[in-house]
């Protein structure tokens, strides 16, 4: 396979980012990053949308247009941003705490009124920037910083809310699962209309280590073996779905 | 109809904001509806679309600025009206176009509060809450109208100096204002100036960032980046609408005073002028920056200075801060959702020149 050129999209002079070392970030930015080098979009035509956190460092490390808002804030911005500028290819890069917990109400509405936005979700399962608490993505029963009894609160599935709110295209898969990542944030981005692709990411810093699920590699392949695809995720009973996220395509 | 330029008007100060809006190129407004700023809303939900412009009604008042901003970074002239509670909800996107340098403009009709207080009764109790409510040192401009027409210049102004500073700007006008209807002259396109801005490419966050628009943690980048926003405004208050002035020159009484309260100052000017007393009126249509200079210099050559306003004395405290001496200052406030009326400052007025 011909790698395409995709670091002319990154500000390489920006470099070394701020993540950890084994964080999930720099995966999903490269898989974007292929991606819009596959799709050869012009930098002035594409312009890529963060919030406030780990992941909405990224912003910082791309050449092109890029636009930082406040924390949950980033589809309210958007949504004033694409009417005026409609033919701007916008992808947004948020994560779990800042789409699912303060950002929600926006994520509804940007869905329900079919913003043409690509929503790439990156949850790495807590808050990272501000030292690993549970967001309301964290699975049940695990341990954070905020929750050194485990988490009691039941968590939340943003695809099935994204499904509701009117999402045209809504898909959740890991980094462990590079080729698939990459394919789901071509055909989010390749669809016109609000589009969802949840990503499920290791922090190794936080979360894996509350949860002594071990380090980087650990932590790739407990989403290996913690992912089962939808399909199968349906035919298991309630308790043992407890156990696993699906993956894989939920509205195309 | 009241789209027709050139011609007078009868509009509430609301409707005169919409028409200035709209005469400034404003083509995007995203709102929430509440009282009593509604009506902008519901008027640029039936005026945009027919001059080319989008009418948006968010989730809340967070997603209505953030929405303007968003649209302003896309290349429109974008507004937002609200009141108090909208206020409140708004003010960390405030900080963020502050900090982004994003031009907006945000017409805040004051109520009475705080929290969801008197919805249609009339307040002047958000004037620290525009200057100091989004954390952080920042600089902004907020106008006070006092009426219709001021309601429609200082709206237009707004846009402009939005631009031409790369600002929000929050026009500041109250429940009575909002609802009085008046004459009002609206201006042809040749006689407005519109200040234009250079697209460029999107490099934003609300994060300290250098020129490039990259972040950084640099103590000089961050010490230089918080001088320049507040200097590029606060240096360059000669081109900010001036306080207007009523009466003879050399009082014995100064009446300071901003929108629906300067109404009835300029009647208590004209009041007192019949008793042959000599009293005048400073009305600010800038709050902030704080028009110091002025203040200094008018306050020091008078022997009384009379701050009307309908809170518990926030431009009166500014007044003082601008060094004129505490006992020459006194106030005149009403904090139970009426307004000061004239005849109200005339008994100041006599009671203070008795006094003296
Ligand atoms: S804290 Fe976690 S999510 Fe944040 S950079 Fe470190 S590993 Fe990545």
């Amino acid at each position: 396979m011909v790698i395409p050129d995709y670091k002319k999209y990154l500000a390489v002079e920006r470099l070394p980012h701020i993540w950890c070392a084994g964080c999930g970030n720099g995966i999903i930015l490269k898989a974007l990053l292929l991606v819009l080098a596959e799709l050869n979009f012009r930098p002035g035509e594409i312009l890529l949308a963060t919030g406030i956190g780990c992941i909405s460092r990224a912003g910082d490390y791309v050449s092109f247009q890029r636009f930082q808002g406040t924390h949950g804030r980033t589809l309210a911005f958007v949504t004033g941003l694409k009417i005026a500028r409609p033919a701007l290819k916008v992808f947004c890069l948020i994560g779990d705490g800042d789409c699912a917990a303060i950002g929600m109400g926006h994520l509804i509405h940007a869905a329900r009124r079919n913003l043409d936005v690509a929503v790439l979700v990156a949850n790495n399962l807590n808050y990272g920037m501000t030292g690993g608490q549970f967001s309301p993505l964290t699975p049940n029963k695990s341990l954070t910083s905020t929750s050194r009894a485990g988490k009691i609160e039941a968590s939340l599935d943003i695809c099935r809310l994204a499904e509701v709110a009117g999402a045209n295209y809504v898909a959740r898969t890991s980094v462990f699962y590079h080729g698939e990542l990459r394919k789901y944030i071509r055909e989010a981005i390749s669809k016109t209309g609000f589009s969802l692709v949840e990503i499920l990411t290791p922090c190794p810093t936080y979360y894996g280590r509350y949860n002594k699920i071990g380090g980087p590699d650990e932590m790739l392949t407990w989403f290996r073996d913690k992912t089962v695809p939808l399909k199968k995720y349906l035919q298991m009973d309630k308790q043992e779905q407890k156990d696993f996220f699906w993956r894989g395509k939920l509205v195309e | 109809m009241a789209g027709e330029k050139n011609k007078v008007q009868f509009l509430s100060g609301n409707e005169a904001c919409v028409w200035a809006g709209i005469h400034a190129k404003a083509r995007f407004f995203a709102g929430y509806p509440i009282s009593p700023a509604t009506e902008i809303a519901e008027m640029c939900a039936h005026e945009l679309p027919r001059h080319g412009g989008f009418y948006i009604q968010m989730e809340d008042e967070i997603g209505s600025i953030a929405a303007v901003i968003g649209a302003s970074l896309g290349g429109l002239r974008a507004f937002t009206a609200t009141s108090g509670p909208g206020l409140a909800l708004m003010q960390e996107n405030i900080g963020f176009a502050a900090m982004a340098e994003v031009p907006c403009v945000i017409i805040e009709v004051q109520r009475f509060g705080p929290s969801t207080g008197i919805a249609t009764k009339p307040a002047q109790s958000d004037v620290m809450t525009t200057r100091w409510g989004t954390p952080g040192d920042h600089s902004l401009i907020v106008l006070a109208p006092s009426g219709g027409q001021a309601c429609y210049d200082l709206t237009f102004a707004a846009f402009n100096l939005a631009e031409f500073f790369r600002t929000p700007v929050i026009v500041l006008t109250d429940a009575v204002i909002a609802h009085l209807r008046e004459k009002v002259t609206v201006k042809s396109e040749e006689e407005l100036f519109l200040v234009n801005r250079d697209k460029r490419l999107l490099r934003v966050t609300g994060l300290v960032h250098d020129s490039f628009g990259y972040s950084s943690d640099v103590p000089e980048v961050a010490g230089e980046l918080i001088t320049r926003l507040a200097q590029k405004i606060e240096g360059h208050q000669a081109l900010l609408p001036g306080p207007r002035f009523y009466g003879p020159e050399s009082p014995e009484v100064l009446i300071i005073s901003f929108g629906i309260s300067a109404r009835a100052a300029r009647q208590a000017v004209f009041l007192a002028e019949q008793e042959g007393l000599a009293v005048s009126l400073l009305e600010l249509q800038t709050l902030w920056p704080f028009p110091e200079e002025e203040i200094r210099k008018m306050g020091a050559e008078v022997k009384t200075v009379l701050v009307a306003e309908l809170n518990r004395g926030q431009v009166q405290r500014e007044v003082r801060a601008c060094g004129i001496s505490p006992e020459k200052v006194r106030g005149i406030n009403k904090i139970d959702t009426t307004v000061i009326t004239p005849r109200e400052i005339l008994n100041e007025i006599l009671t203070v020149i008795i006094n003296n």
